[in-house]
């Protein structure tokens, strides 16, 4: 098994082979497929986009899912591998590419196994139906008579023949379309699927081999950096480009509006070209006015917001008369995606067509937007997915791909490789958008919520390239002939936006909740791991607790008594047990545990969680001892990686709660580098224990559910410690003193 | 200006500026992908290399400060078939998910190792202090390290 080379890549690409297996892309679909076909083959019936034996006896699988270090090119290999009943490493993957792949929009939200596995779980059954059934010819035989191992179909009486022979006798035998004419197998049969088989990307990535899109050397390329305005509607008034071209090995200075840009033949040439570019640009005073950092929850329920109800019940029963009333307001900052390395991509105009090779979650997509900037078809644009530094969400993958896309306008013949520089990514990369939140419940002399009524004010977390009305790509608004901005799409629940995870999975006879999708958008905002789900999570878990105290009442106990799902009450159980939890136990001032539960998405995995902290009263810094987290993803495809993606997600929650935040002023963003914003490190990270509970069909994916009730539990577990809540994330010493003292 | 520098056991000449960071020279002149870009100002260990034996910043250290100080790289551990115990550990542990940071992990890894063959838990996190992971693999990187230093052979 491996990942086909990026070199070979580069041979089709270069030779302008474009395969139209597929059809155009479909408007994006965030409901859910219709039962009996896999979301992901709706508009990709043809059985050869997915699968095709090549002529050297492996197996070559397309997928249109993105390789963002979750290790998804592996798991869909394995159910590749399972299906088609071929070995594990007679698997090529290949990955997202519009010119060759299949279109399945993006990879986000946790549906990559459940959508492109639905997919390649068919196709893989299909195509090993058509083969066994070739062969039951060739045989003169039933096919129930005859078996399959690693790609040979073997008679009764002995009789042999390989997938390839049989796809080379009958040639077209796999060119139809999906007629899901064959049954996958059962989850009891599987041989590969649910095994922790180690990432087939991996080796590569831990030697140096050519892995990432920062990898990729083409004959002639140049080096391009970009010239970010200072602040957000800062226009430019002037710059010295002549003085800048005259530079050591500059080829080629980009002014277009507020778009700057540099290329030059060495990298450190491009860096310093930008450096001196950057000294020479004049820019206008212009600024949009940023919240108020020290009030940001009050400041967020200012701006002009759109206001729709996303749940509701029981409003026509009235709330018991001697119920008691309690409500809450919380907040969360504004995250950045702050990965390892910064957005980078390769752009290369060649013979009218522009290839682009991005980390993009969305190739499609992504291909339609550039094609509208550049004024081409989408046709003569392709994208090809490469992976980069880790993946949380809409990061400045595709900014950057157009930034490149524009500089080599400019170069035609050249390859241009562009990467950021630390402060680009993280000045302008969308962020996670600051959220405020206000929960007010009521609770019946029994002790049982009576009431609930719940209001999110967020902007839109939702603004990646490909929705209609506008482009979503940043150079494209900076222009001298500007595109404007795609509106905010509706995202119904149980999706949601800021609203993801805002109805609660507890049983309420009686609720209301309301989504305030904000409409200025002073700080630009994209998707970040688990959407709305991280801050509405912490409010209604934190709101919990507090309830919890006030009806006197357990948190499990009063948790499993909201909740009738088993599957929900499992998970509560289990990380209970293992954490060893104690009812009626006190923190000690300094010590405390707290605990919550999620089901993300209200259809996704199931997750508990434990957190023990220790309180540094003096320093304020609160230090996470240990986090114990029970998961229910469903089938699960490979174990270990399914933990490596929860382990990843509680780390970075635990980051969330304790460190993070986007930094401005009135008129800019201060957090520039690592100095400025910071993430958790070595001795911070605690010990983690994760059990997966349930393995049945389907799978409901492992990759965000983990982070929105870790930061919740965490802040359960310092009020617990020390008999203080602290309602803002991130819970920085500042903040932890201020409420102590 | 060209310079004369050792890596991975092998000397080359290059042509470039003398304040050029040595982290361009490794990627785009010897087309090395261990050390990467993660910020350029010392501050995440994205781009370490050993330089003299010692754990370097490439994107901090000056070409023409490098004199004739051996470099060793990522590539210089171990190969794709023969990879170095800290890389097959590494593999082992899966302790990696993007990998954009494991080049600087396995580097101080490997610093650390060669100084303190035996490290404890605590050592080998004081070891990374410096060196960032936003995937959140730190524990498997730790347990990877600990693996590999109870190897015979380095
Ligand atoms: S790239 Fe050198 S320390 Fe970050
Ligand atoms: S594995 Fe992605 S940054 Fe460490």
């Amino acid at each position: 098994m491996s990942v086909a080379r990026l070199s070979r890549r580069h041979v089709t690409q270069s030779l302008g082979v474009v395969l139209a297996t597929f059809a155009l892309p479909s408007p994006l679909a965030f409901g859910q497929a219709p039962a009996n076909v896999p979301f992901s083959l709706r508009n990709n019936r043809k059985l050869e986009g997915w699968i095709r034996l090549e002529a050297d006896g492996t197996v070559m699988v397309f997928t249109g899912k993105a390789e963002l270090g979750q290790g998804i090119l592996t798991a869909l290999a394995q159910i590749a591998a399972e299906e088609l009943d071929v070995g594990f490493d007679k698997i090529r993957m290949v990955s997202a590419d519009t010119s060759r792949g299949p279109d399945e929009q993006y990879t986000f939200g946790s549906q990559s196994v459940e959508q492109g596995g639905g997919a390649i779980r068919a196709a893989g059954a299909e195509a090993r139906g058509i083969l066994v059934a070739a062969a039951a010819r060739r045989f003169g035989v039933r096919a129930e008579e005859l078996k399959v191992s690693n790609g040979t179909v073997v008679a009764a009486d002995g009789r042999r023949a390989t997938f390839w022979e049989l796809a080379n006798e009958g040639a077209g035998l796999l060119k139809g379309d999906i007629a899901l004419a064959a049954a996958p197998k059962k989850p009891g049969d599987y041989a590969i699927v649910g095994k922790s088989v180690n990432r087939i990307d991996l080796p590569g990535k831990l030697t140096g081999a050519p892995s990432y899109v920062q990898d990729i050397r083409l004959p002639g390329m140049v080096f391009a950096r970009v010239v970010r305005p200072p602040r957000y509607g800062a226009r430019l008034l002037a710059c010295d480009e002549a003085a800048v071209r005259a530079r050591p090995g500059v080829v080629a200075v980009i002014s277009d509006g507020n778009f700057l840009a540099v290329a030059a033949g060495r990298e450190e040439q491009a860096i310093a070209a930008r450096d001196a570019l950057a000294a020479s640009a004049h820019w206008s005073d212009d600024a949009v006015e940023l919240p108020d950092m020290a009030s940001l929850r009050t400041e967020l329920q200012k701006l002009r917001a759109e206001t729709i109800v996303v749940g509701t019940a029981g409003q026509s029963e009235p709330v018991p008369a001697q119920a008691r009333r309690m409500s809450a307001e919380y907040s969360r900052a504004y995250l950045s995606h702050a990965a390892i390395g910064p957005s980078c991509a390769v752009a290369w105009l060649k013979d009218g067509r522009m290839t682009v090779w991005s980390h993009t979650q969305g190739a499609f997509p992504l291909r339609g937007d550039l094609a509208k900037v550049l004024g081409m078809q989408n046709g003569e644009v392709d994208v090809v997915h490469v992976p980069g530094a880790g993946c949380y969400g809409h990061n400045g993958a595709d900014d950057v791909a157009l930034d490149a896309a524009l500089v080599a306008r400019a170069v035609p013949g050249a390859p241009v490789k562009l990467q950021w520089m630390r402060d680009d990514e993280f000045a302008w990369a969308p962020f996670g958008p600051g959220m405020a939140m206000k929960v007010e419940a009521a609770l019946g002399s029994d002790g049982r919520i009576v009431d609930w009524s719940y209001d999110v004010w967020s902007n839109s977390h939702a603004m990646r390239p490909g929705q209609a009305g506008g482009v979503n790509l940043l150079a494209a608004w900076d222009l001298k002939t500007p595109f404007v901005k795609s509106p905010a799409p509706h995202i119904p629940q149980p999706f949601g936006d800021g609203d993801r995870n805002a109805v609660p999975s507890y049983e309420l006879p009686r609720k209301e909740i309301r989504n305030h999708l904000l409409l200025d958008a002073p700080v630009r905002n994209g998707s970040f791991r688990t959407l709305g789900s991280h801050g509405n999570i912490f409010a209604i878990e934190s709101f919990m607790d507090e309830l919890a105290e006030a009806a006197g009442s357990d948190p499990l106990a009063f948790r499993l008594a909201h909740l009738r799902d088993p599957r929900a009450q499992a998970v509560l159980r289990v990380a209970a047990d293992k954490a060893g939890w104690a009812p009626g136990r006190k923190g000690d001032g300094q010590r405390g545990r707290g605990l919550a539960f999620c089901r993300y998405k209200s259809i996704g995995m199931y997750a508990a969680v434990v957190v023990d902290v220790e309180v540094d009263r003096k320093t304020g810094v609160i230090k996470v001892l240990r986090v114990v987290m029970a998961a229910d993803i469903g089938l699960v495809v490979n174990p270990d990686g399914a933990k490596n993606q929860l382990e990843g997600g509680i780390v970075q929650a635990v980051s969330l709660a304790l460190k993070e935040q986007v930094t401005f002023d009135r008129r800019q963003i201060t957090s520039r580098d690592w100095s400025g914003y910071s993430v958790l490190t070595f001795s911070e990270v605690p010990n983690i224990d994760i059990v997966l509970v349930q393995r049945s069909d389907p799978p409901l994916g492992a990759g965000e559910g983990s982070l929105p009730p870790t930061s919740a539990a965490l802040a359960n577990a310092f009020a617990h410690a020390t008999g203080r809540r602290l309602r803002e994330l991130p819970m920085t010493p500042e903040r932890v003193k201020a409420t102590l003292s | 200006m060209t310079y004369r520098i050792t890596v991975n056991g092998e000397s080359h000449e290059v042509a470039a500026a003398p304040e050029t960071p040595l982290l361009y020279v490794l990627r785009n002149d010897l087309g090395l992908n261990g050390p990467k870009f993660g910020c350029g100002l010392g501050q995440c260990g994205a781009c370490a290399a050993l330089v003299g034996g010692k754990l370097t910043r490439t994107c901090s250290v000056a070409l023409a400060d490098i004199k004739d100080a051996p470099i060793v790289t990522l590539e210089g551990l171990g190969t794709l078939q023969r990879p170095h115990p800290l890389q097959k550990a590494f593999i082992d542990a899966q302790a990696a998910q993007c990998g954009y940071c494991s080049n600087g992990m396995i580097m101080a890894a490997k610093a650390l190792l060669d100084r303190n063959p035996k490290p404890s838990d605590e050592e080998i996190k004081d070891a990374l202090a410096d060196q960032l992971c936003r995937c959140g693999t730190h524990n498997r990187i730790v347990s990877a390290i600990r693996k590999a230093a109870m190897e015979p052979v380095r």
